[in-house]
């Protein structure tokens, strides 16, 4: 099976710091920032490499704020 | 350095899987952190988006916490009194066949105060979608308790719980409009996991092109979360929805083609 590689966008002015991202992924690459936003939440974004692109954190996030993009590599 | 050659190498336009549609505004949802909201308007969006409807469908915006859904979808929509939207959607229908007409509700808009306009046009046949969002609750004014409540569900109207014996029963409105001849296909769905967004966007999309065969009223649940109105962070809330909620309302098809399978 080829190897896929993705990456994750985060308009983080638009992220409400819900969570409801990093409950759906399933190889655990996003967590919280530590810093906020200007309307005060912390937002989502990638901790580690490990993200395949598989879509479920946007496709779970109720403000559409995440794009994915996907490589096979 | 190289790390971030490689990732400008992979947010490139061919490599797109997923972003927002087109048909969801620019404007920053009004719903808290975590609302079912809106992740139900996005998949709506998206549907009429595959579809190619987005000149052909006008939606119907409730009163309740989606009382400014026509902020957000990029389509024609008006908004109706308190319950009525089934009420202006058969008109719209009538008078517009050939566009696609569905109503937007709540459970207190829907199952509370427009009973009536829900069953009657559930009950005539009408050919229009519904789509029913149900958080047990009256979100916007302030959590209080819902026809909807589960028996024993705190409320700002139910501290204690809701007590069966003087508050009543739960109404589970979707079984009882499914037992009328006039509808189509009933079903109840969530949005909280991307397996469950993935079959309420299928649903919505049949009971789109159900309207567009002319089949008759389909009506789509979508059990979800009022983290603010429940009183708990979004994941929690998720996760009593999938303890408490879906035992009572439990999801799946309840009829299809107008045969009851449940
Ligand atoms: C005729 C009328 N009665 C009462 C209200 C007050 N009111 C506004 S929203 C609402 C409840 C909405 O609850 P629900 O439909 O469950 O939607 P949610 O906010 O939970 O999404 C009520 C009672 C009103 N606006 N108009
Ligand atoms: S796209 Fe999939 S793997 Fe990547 S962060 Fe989102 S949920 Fe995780
Ligand atoms: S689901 Fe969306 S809004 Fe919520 S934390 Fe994740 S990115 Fe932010
Ligand atoms: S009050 Fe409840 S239903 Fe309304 S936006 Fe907030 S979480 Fe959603």
């Amino acid at each position: 099976m080829a190897k896929v590689r993705g990456e994750i966008v985060v308009d983080i002015e638009r992220c409400k710091g819900c969570e409801v991202c990093i409950a759906a992924c399933p190889v655990n690459a996003i967590g919280m920032s530590k810093e906020v936003n200007s309307k005060g939440y912390h937002y989502m974004q990638a901790i580690n490499d490990k993200c395949t692109g598989c879509t479920n954190c946007a496709i779970v996030c109720p403000d559409g704020v995440i794009t994915v993009y996907r490589v096979k590599i | 350095m190289e790390e971030n050659i490689k990732k400008d190498n992979i947010r490139k336009e061919e490599n797109l899987v997923y972003i927002k549609t087109k048909l969801m505004t620019d404007k920053v949802l009004s719903y808290c952190p975590g609302c079912g909201h809106g992740t139900t308007h996005r998949i709506i969006m998206e549907v009429v988006d595959e579809m190619g409807i987005q000149s052909e469908t006008i939606g119907i915006a409730p009163v309740g916490c989606a009382v400014l859904a026509y902020e957000f979808m990029n389509i024609d929509m008006q908004e109706a009194a308190h319950g009525r939207a089934p009420a202006m959607a058969t008109a719209m229908k009538r008078l517009m066949p050939e566009k696609f007409i569905f109503s937007y509700q709540g459970d207190g808009d829907l199952a509370a105060i427009g009973t009536a306009e829900t069953i009657h046009a559930c009950n005539r046949g009408e050919n229009i979608t519904i789509i029913f969002v149900n958080n047990g609750i009256y979100g916007m004014t302030g959590g209080q308790m819902a026809p909807t409540t589960l028996p024993g569900m705190k409320s700002s109207t139910s501290p204690y719980g809701r007590d069966v014996a003087t508050m009543g029963n739960p109404l589970k409105i979707t079984e009882l409009i499914a037992q009328l001849p006039g509808t189509y296909f009933v079903t109840r769905q969530a949005v909280h996991t991307p397996a469950n967004v993935r079959k309420t966007k299928k649903a919505i999309r049949k009971a789109f092109e159900n309207q567009k065969l002319k089949k008759g009223l389909s009506f789509v649940e979508v059990v979800s979360n009022c983290n603010s109105g429940w009183k708990m962070a979004p994941v929690q809330s998720n996760e009593w929805m999938v303890e408490n909620m879906f035992p009572f309302y439990p999801l799946g098809d309840i009829k299809i083609e107008g045969e009851l399978v449940k």
